[in-house]
């Protein structure tokens, strides 16, 4: 199963980065394998839609879980329809996050938790 | 002939000047275009007697037709459809109404021909009178973004025999540009502060890119610096008004009245603004 954590830079040690739609990276981390794929998020600079072009993004690269600092509505919206499972609050290295996921600390978002736009400008 | 009231600055005095300007006027067209917060009825209290609901062209999937190609979500430069795989089904298209500009691209480049456009309401356009002044202003739903849109479907309204008087709203962006492309000419309102300087000086910018005549008028007049005054000067912009910073203005103001008849000296300062801004308008003409 693939998981995947929004985060600062491309590797196992980068910091979690608490946006969701306009992170740095999404890092793919493969829970069987323990394979660690990085994909630049090319939503940054979008004037609109991050949150929806980066779940879409997301969601064909195959993660069933997403592991992040924040979700928005859009983005939410778009991961549920996919049959992402979203984990907010997440903190620490991508190697953390995926720690405390596996070892069930994360909670589950049942809703998004920023506004739109709340990622921009940071 | 139409004038448009504009600012880069917010509260600058923009809906002040294009009211107290109509009314100088007297039969004269009225139009709000700042169909995100339209105050000048509050000021002008028409008699409202037409409502016109305004309605874009949203798209709407055919899910039998629809394959999940992804054509319409990589089409769509406003990134209001996303198409998302769905474990063991075809690729499910996932609608961002909010996001839409109504521009069509995915409903005419969707090789299936899934998508047909549903409306949906945006804001509405009201209609009426305020003695012999024809007043219409177009109000946008909360949370919606269209607003050129809107805008421009106000403007579609204007009677090329009637003098149109347009209170734009505020700001050099979209909207703008929406409510004073085609005017005959431009009232730029500041006020002599550096922030009202500043942003002067970007709608100076967009007027110019778009051609149109204009003036500056100077509200608040006595207030802060002489920045605003050295920077027409220097720019070669006529000043057409200005109007004191008076408390009795900001009285009236407050209280949702009129300045013609009401503070002494206003009526002057308004048929004045007029005479400057055909002057001003005829010399344009002259030279082009």
């Amino acid at each position: 199963m693939k998981v995947c954590v929004t985060a600062l830079g491309p590797k196992e040690d980068s910091e979690v980065d608490p946006r969701f739609g306009r992170c740095q990276f999404f890092v793919f981390f493969n829970l069987h394998t323990r394979e660690v794929e990085a994909v630049a998020n090319p939503n940054i600079e979008s004037s609109g839609g991050a949150g929806i072009q980066s779940a879409q993004m997301v969601a064909s690269k195959g993660a069933a879980v997403v592991l992040t600092g924040h979700v928005g509505p859009n983005a939410f919206k778009t991961l549920s329809a996919a049959g992402v499972t979203i984990f907010t609050g997440t903190a620490g290295t991508v190697k953390d996050a995926v720690d405390a996921y596996e070892a069930g600390k994360l909670a589950r978002a049942v809703a998004p938790d920023s506004a739109s736009k709340s990622g921009m400008g940071k | 002939m139409i004038i448009a009231v504009a600012s880069g600055k917010g509260g600058t005095g923009k809906t002040t000047v294009a009211v107290n300007l109509a009314l100088v006027l007297g039969a004269v067209d009225f139009l709000d275009c700042d169909v995100e917060e339209p105050n000048a009825h509050l000021f002008l209290k028409p008699c409202i007697q037409a409502e016109i609901p305004v309605t874009v062209p949203v798209p709407e999937f055919d899910k039998q037709k629809c394959t999940g190609c992804g054509k319409c979500a990589e089409v769509c430069a406003y990134h209001a459809i996303a198409v998302i795989p769905s474990p063991g089904k075809k690729p499910q298209p996932l609608i961002f109404p909010h996001l839409c500009h109504a521009c069509g691209a995915c409903s005419l480049l969707c090789p299936v021909g899934a998508i047909r456009e549903d409306q949906r309401n945006i804001g509405v356009i009201e209609k009426g009178f305020r003695g012999d002044i024809r007043f219409i202003h177009g109000k946008m739903n909360v949370g919606e973004v269209l607003s050129p849109l809107i805008i421009r479907r106000v403007k579609g309204l204007i009677d090329p025999n009637a003098v149109t008087i347009i209170d734009a709203p505020p700001g050099t962006s979209c909207p703008v540009v929406a409510a004073i492309k085609g005017v005959d000419f431009c009232v730029l309102v500041t006020e002599p502060t550096p922030f009202g300087l500043h942003d002067l000086t970007l709608a100076v910018d967009l007027v110019r890119q778009l051609k149109i005549p204009f003036g500056v008028v100077i509200n608040r007049a006595g207030l802060g610096n002489d920045a605003a005054e050295d920077y027409c000067r220097t720019e070669c912009i006529a000043v057409l008004a200005k109007i004191p910073f008076d408390r009795a203005i900001a009285v009236r103001y407050s209280e949702g009245e009129t300045l013609i008849d009401k503070v002494p000296g206003m009526t002057d300062v308004f048929n004045g603004l007029y005479k400057n801004i055909c002057q001003v308008k005829n010399e344009a003409d002259r030279c082009s």
